[in-house]
């Protein structure tokens, strides 16, 4: 597997690479078809849709998960729902266009804005500085963070003066082992595979607390009685947010403006209150909106 | 018995999204099937001439496909396309594309081999019975390498159909996503629920797969 990871790299790095190099030339042409995206062509150069092109064509096609419960999965009459499409649902109001939703998967959704597959990635995209070079980020509208959760009754509110003999559980290759081995290098870390692994750990007290992102821990103590949320956001407070592709100023902007209107109504917590509150309860509402794009 | 969490399935119109997804990767593994073995055929034919310059690009055509992993085929025509030339294949369109390319290069190596697998005595032999050229194609060459094909394509398609589960990386909603979206979608209502849905995948695959190799076995016991 990891070398067809590599094959799979390099050839893609190929096709960038050579996409980069005729992408001067390339005009965008477009073909009509049933199941595809609404008309991407475009005046110039550009492969993205501005702003009048995407409301003349009457439809905005926009990248959310299918299967990422409860940002943005598909119900079981088949309509797409949760907290990113309740908020795409309204840029498309708003705009005056019918929404045509796009599955994405983690993996491809800056490939999708740079070909101009969709206008606007609402995927639980999280911004980060080497995302930035590649996509414009809008201004956000959740925050993320890590969690530690642990049993009720020997709480961790701090993993400062935790010792060698308390180990504290991850699961590898997430941003929480990343984040634990640079900024406390003397925590004992137990490692797991999967969340379910993490999650038996947990609860037969091989740690003594859980580091994940915390929107997972506080879900998984709202559904699990003894184990408490000692530390709701850890480390660097990372932000979600909507994105264009590169050079999309027009719909940037309009991006940018609806998410400070919006602020006004409070209608990102509404939209919680709607899609995620089932799931994270309300206690954390603040912790997890953010209002007008303005981050405390 | 364990809870496989089937009731999910009974939720909304759960059953009929995961058989319209099962329809999206049929189509899209038969439509290149009938595409691919046609052309297979003839550049199998072509591999065995002697002209040597064709040859040899249908070997780097050949090798170019087999070495690279389908899901790069799927992302350079689905994306590269668009980067390279700026069309806009939807992502059906590229599955069929690179399914195809795929199915015809298997399948013209598969023709070579069984035509060359036909022992020279069989071409002398109707040579000297007084046959034609094209009667000896028609009677003794192709009825053989035929049977010889056959359990060979079987794999082959079976293979086609089985490797769609990777188009839903090009925004394709065929019956794996289908799946993964069902499972997410009742992850706290039913959290085993994963088991029972990928049974259920496993189940509609085989039903898609097994008729066809009934065929391939009805086929190869006629021909014998």
């Amino acid at each position: 597997m990891k070398n067809l990871n590599r094959i799979a790299a390099i050839g893609l790095a190929l096709t960038i690479t050579l996409g980069l190099t005729a992408c001067s030339g390339a005009s965008t042409a477009s073909t009509n078809g049933s199941a595809e995206p609404a008309d991407t062509a475009s005046s110039g150069d550009e492969t993205y849709r501005t702003l009048d092109e995407i409301k003349e064509s009457g439809e905005i096609n926009i990248g959310v998960f299918s299967d990422k419960s409860p940002f943005g999965y598909v119900d079981e009459n088949g309509d797409y729902q949760g907290y990113d499409v309740y908020f795409a649902d309204k840029l498309a109001e708003d705009l005056g266009v019918k929404a045509n939703y796009i599955s994405t998967e983690a993996a491809n959704r800056i490939e999708y804005l740079q070909t101009g597959k969709v206008d606007v990635i609402l995927a639980n995209f999280t911004v980060t500085d080497e995302r930035k070079e590649e996509v414009d980020f809008a201004l956000p509208y959740m925050n993320v963070s890590l969690g530690v959760v642990s049993p009720s009754d020997s709480e961790v509110t701090s993993l400062d003066n935790l010792t060698k003999n308390a180990p504290v559980i991850v699961i590898s290759g997430t941003t929480a082992e990343t984040y634990l081995i640079e900024n406390y290098p003397d925590l004992t870390l137990q490692k797991y595979d999967t969340y379910a692994n993490a999650k038996n750990a947990l609860e037969n007290g091989n740690g003594v607390a859980w580091v994940n992102d915390n929107t997972e821990v506080i879900a998984f103590a709202k559904d699990n009685s003894g184990f408490k949320v000692g530390i709701p956001s850890l480390g660097s407070n990372d932000t979600i947010a909507p994105a264009v592709t590169k050079g999309n100023a027009t719909l940037l902007d309009w991006v940018n403006k609806e998410i400070q209107t919006l602020g006004k109504d409070q209608f990102f917590h509404k939209d919680y209150e709607e899609t995620l509150v089932d799931t994270y309860g309300a206690d954390y509402e603040e912790e997890l909106v953010v209002e007008g794009g303005k981050t405390k | 018995m364990p809870d496989l969490g089937l009731e999910v399935l009974l939720k909304g119109s759960n059953i009929m999204r995961l058989l319209a997804g099962l329809w999206v990767a049929l189509r899209i593994s038969l439509i290149s099937v009938a595409g691919s073995i046609p052309i297979g055929i003839i550049l199998g034919t072509l591999m065995t001439g002697r002209n040597i310059v064709l040859k040899a690009i249908l070997k780097i055509y050949l090798e170019f496909i087999r070495i690279m992993p389908q899901l790069v085929l799927l992302f350079i025509v689905f994306f590269g396309s668009t980067r390279m030339f700026g069309w806009q294949p939807t992502g059906e369109v590229s599955a069929v594309i690179v399914f195809t390319l795929w199915g015809a290069a298997e399948m013209s190596d598969l023709v070579r081999g069984a035509l060359i697998s036909i022992p020279l005595h069989q071409y002398e032999s109707s040579e000297a019975l007084g046959l034609s050229k094209t009667q000896t194609y028609w009677y003794i060459i192709i009825p053989q390498t035929l049977r010889r094909l056959i359990p060979l394509s079987i794999n082959l398609i079976t293979r086609m159909i089985k490797t769609t589960s990777l188009i839903l990386m090009i925004g394709v909603v065929e019956i794996m996503k289908v799946a993964q979206q069902i499972i997410e979608a009742n992850r706290r209502s039913s959290p085993t629920a994963a088991f029972g849905v990928y049974l259920v995948v496993f189940l509609l695959y085989f039903l898609a797969c097994w008729p066809i190799s009934l065929l391939a076995k009805y086929l190869e016991r006629k021909w014998r």
